[in-house]
């Protein structure tokens, strides 16, 4: 076993069982997010140069903060990151999280998520890689496919 | 065929599996990157390659003039949630009741 160490630039992809109108509601609304992203709340006015927060679900502490980039609904979405929920990664650099939607042929559509501008930010690389956003990802799908949240 | 057989069908291959841990250990390798560390031609390593990308393992994006390639780990998480997590918690399931039985009866 060779030992890893994170990505400046992380892709992650994966094809979800619903319209892209579905997924955009599901990644920007709290009622969606804290359902697989690690309990948090999301909150946006989607603005560009507005802030990105993700909250505790009972909105006591902000988890992730970051403003938005750019908002295309229901396409794209680019957001900066900085993790508050430990102190390390608190103080590093905000890194950059694109969020990239789109159709396919069968029905089904591509979700790719791509955390890049981590190079000064390791201890946020090496927290999102691993089960960071695979739990995301895959709690997303199973939530839109399902209507059921991921058990545990 | 369907995603699972997708993922199954691209690790049952131990130059792809090869490739995967490459691009583990370090992504956004373009191919002369990859293929430098194989013994194998070009156009091989093209043909895993593509293998991986229809499972959805390797995803490729061009920065620049290069295409790299990431390891998207996603598929793989899947297969675990549906193939593994489902057996191995039936064995611990029955552990920790043999367990409980074996306390309960001392």
């Amino acid at each position: 076993m060779t030992t890893m160490t994170a990505q400046a630039t992380q892709v992650y992809q994966v094809f979800i069982k619903a319209t892209p109108e579905e997924i955009w509601e599901a990644i920007t609304t709290p009622e969606f997010t804290t359902k697989y992203f690690y309990g948090t709340a999301v909150e946006s006015t989607l603005e560009p140069g507005t802030p990105w927060k993700a909250h505790t679900a009972d909105r006591s502490e902000v988890m992730v903060d970051g403003e938005v980039i750019e908002s295309d609904p229901p396409r794209r979405l680019q957001h900066s990151w900085r993790a508050l929920y430990d102190p390390e990664q608190a103080e590093e650099p905000y890194s950059r999280v694109t969020w990239e939607i789109e159709p396919q042929e069968n029905g089904t559509t591509l979700l790719t998520v791509v955390h890049d501008r981590l190079e000064e930010s390791a201890k946020t690389a090496a927290s999102v890689s691993g089960t960071g956003w695979m739990h995301v990802l895959s709690g997303l799908k199973t939530l839109l496919e399902t209507g059921k949240p991921l058990a545990g | 065929m369907n995603d699972d057989d997708a993922v199954f069908k691209a690790l049952a291959d131990p130059t792809r599996r090869h490739l995967l841990d490459r691009l583990y250990e370090r992504d956004g390798r373009t191919l002369t990157e990859l293929e430098s560390e194989l013994e194998m031609t070009r156009f091989g390593v093209m043909k895993h390659l593509r293998v991986l990308e229809d499972a959805g393992l390797v995803v490729t994006r061009r920065v620049g003039r290069e295409k790299q390639h990431f390891l998207n780990p996603v598929p793989i998480r899947l297969v675990h949630d549906r193939w593994i997590d489902k057996y191995t918690e039936r064995r611990v399931a029955a552990l920790s009741d043999l367990k409980k039985r074996l306390e309960e009866s001392a």
